[in-house]
């Protein structure tokens, strides 16, 4: 079996689950890999502080697709603080396969463009390769995981 | 289209034995090396050039009157001597800098300042890469000149006849434009736009970073008037590069950087210019890395750049043929060989091109996919990115045979 590629990966990157566009939302944010190229936005409908709905669009590799696919069902009912407390763990979590530094950030654009949406939050997740998190957040990140 | 005028063959099987990276194995297969495009790797002959500079002849040029400082300015010249006579200019002619996006860079500030005004027009090409294009951009934005851009057919050759019709406008100062496409492969034909242009009163400014790799060149037979080039893509070492420019334009032209070398004399309040190239080379320059280029010149003149020429040409009419034939596989650019240099980008359906290139380098087989720093030209292609294999002296079919099994084992694992 391929270690990456998992039958459920290409599955979810084929026919990828809360996909497209959703009308009304209350909050949007869409961002891009500038490294590859790989884009991704998402509009989320919120019941006071829980998301009640979500829908992931863009383009990129098999990797950000599925990521965006498997988690979007995870991420429906959470409040806005605990997806402020999100991280890199949830996503491999959810997604079952390790990432290579070379493509983590693939697998964490989905939850980037969630956080900026609702948090209005530039930086990606904790521990990519190349934006490791200041000294200051990854002790905020420790105090609140 | 193009007539071979040597009939000389290359031995690949000795020219890898001059590279030491290509000994490289990983976990346990030998790398296939198909990203040349990206950078080339390095004989053993560049490698010893910097690494005998720093071990017998250290110090600092054109200053001191010691031995050593001659030895050292001899090696930095003579790297210079040896790279122009490789393309045609003369050494006077032919300025170091950090690389080919360096070289575009100044002749927009030095050249573009003072000479572009608003209502100008820059013509740039719809392939050129991010580092012929920003500069431009950049240079309109202060100068309040206009951008236009230059389109393509649909087989990724420049529409002549819409370059025609923007240089009849008569305002156009410089037309920018790639050597060989670092996407599509196209071969650009130089001296008949140039023609054109200069027709029309534009100056031409040459990329010419992917084509000094692999074919002849000669910037005076071009008849250009800037030409630009990197030495890592070459077979020479990261950090340099160099802009060739007619002799007349670098003397007219202010100084880019100031500081050391370039200067004749310091007052209090002004000074006065060394004779180019010094006048733009401000600053202790990158002396083993020019003692590299110039032994990757003479590598690169050893080959015979025609027998260099007929080899990629080999391989990448090989490539074409062999991945034609994959099911759900698109080719961009020229279809043929002639008319493009040794590259070949390609979109293979349900697959994107970063899980083509993962699934390759499973099997050490090293290539390059993104929007290869030009997000126009992907624009008009209609996609995000491609997937690139490009080929040098030491690739081998064998290598694209490698690429062809990964890319049907890619299809594989997408269930297709």
């Amino acid at each position: 079996m391929d270690q990456l590629y998992r039958e459920y990966i290409i599955d979810h990157y084929k026919n990828p689950r809360n996909f497209g566009e959703l009308e009304p939302h209350d909050a949007e944010f869409h961002d891009r890999n500038p490294v590859c190229g790989d884009e991704m936005g998402v509009h989320i409908r919120l019941n006071g502080d829980r998301i009640e709905d979500l829908r992931f669009h863009g383009q990129g590799c098999a990797i950000s697709q599925a990521s965006a696919s498997i988690i979007s069902d995870e991420l429906k009912g959470k409040t806005v603080d605990e997806v402020a407390k999100l991280n890199r763990h949830f996503v491999i979590d959810e997604i079952g396969v390790d990432l290579s530094p070379t493509r983590l950030k693939c697998g964490l654009l989905a939850l980037k463009v969630v956080q900026g949406a609702l948090l209005g939050r530039m930086e990606w997740p904790d521990g990519t390769p190349d934006e490791e998190p200041t000294a200051e957040e990854a002790a905020r990140l420790r105090a609140e995981v | 289209m193009e007539a071979l005028t040597a009939r000389a063959v290359l031995s690949v099987e000795e020219i890898r034995r001059d590279f030491p990276l290509l000994t490289r194995e990983i976990e346990g297969r030998p790398v296939a090396y198909l990203d040349n495009a990206a950078t080339s790797q390095k004989p053993a002959a560049v490698l010893e050039a910097m690494d005998t500079y720093y071990r017998r002849s250290n110090a600092n040029i054109h200053r001191s009157i010691h031995q050593l400082a001659a030895e050292a300015t001899e090696i930095y010249e003579g790297g210079r001597a040896k790279l122009a006579r490789l393309v045609g200019g003369r050494p006077a002619e032919t300025v170091f800098v950090r690389n080919a996006t360096e070289a575009i860079n100044l002749v927009r500030f030095s050249w573009g300042r003072a000479n572009v005004e608003p209502g100008d027009v820059v013509l740039v090409t719809r392939m050129e890469h991010h580092s012929n294009l920003v500069p431009w951009q950049l240079l309109c934005e202060e100068t309040g000149a206009m951008l236009e851009y230059v389109e393509l057919d649909e087989r990724g050759h420049l529409d002549l006849d819409t370059l025609d019709a923007q240089l009849a406008a008569g305002n156009v100062k410089l037309l920018a434009v790639a050597h060989v496409s670092n996407v599509l492969g196209t071969i650009n034909p130089i001296a008949e736009i140039t023609e054109r242009a200069h027709d029309a009163g534009a100056l031409v400014l040459v990329d010419g970073a992917q084509a000094v790799p692999q074919m002849p060149v000669n910037v005076a037979h071009l008849d250009v008037d800037f030409y630009a080039l990197t030495g890592h893509k070459m077979f020479g070492p990261t950090g340099i590069g160099a802009l060739w420019a007619r002799r007349e334009l670098l003397e007219e032209m202010p100084p880019f950087m100031g500081g050391g070398s370039m200067i004749s004399a310091v007052e209090d309040e002004h000074s006065t210019w060394a004779q180019p190239p010094a006048k733009f080379e401000a600053g202790t320059p990158a002396i083993a890395e020019a003692a590299g280029l110039g032994a990757a010149a003479d590598y690169l003149s050893d080959l015979g750049m025609h027998a260099v020429r007929a080899h990629e040409r080999e391989i990448t009419a090989y490539a074409l043929e062999r991945l034609a034939a994959i099911e759900g596989l698109r080719i961009f650019g020229p279809r043929d060989p002639g008319e493009r240099g040794g590259l070949v980008s390609f979109a293979l359906e349900g697959v994107h091109p970063h899980d083509i290139a993962e699934i390759c380098n499973r099997d050490a087989v090293a290539i390059r996919a993104g929007h290869h720093c030009a997000q126009p030209l992907m624009r008009v292609l209609g996609v995000p990115a491609t997937a690139r294999a490009s080929f040098s002296v030491y690739n081998t079919k064998d290598e694209v045979d490698r690429l062809v099994m990964a890319l049907e084992n890619a299809r594989e694992v997408f269930g297709l």
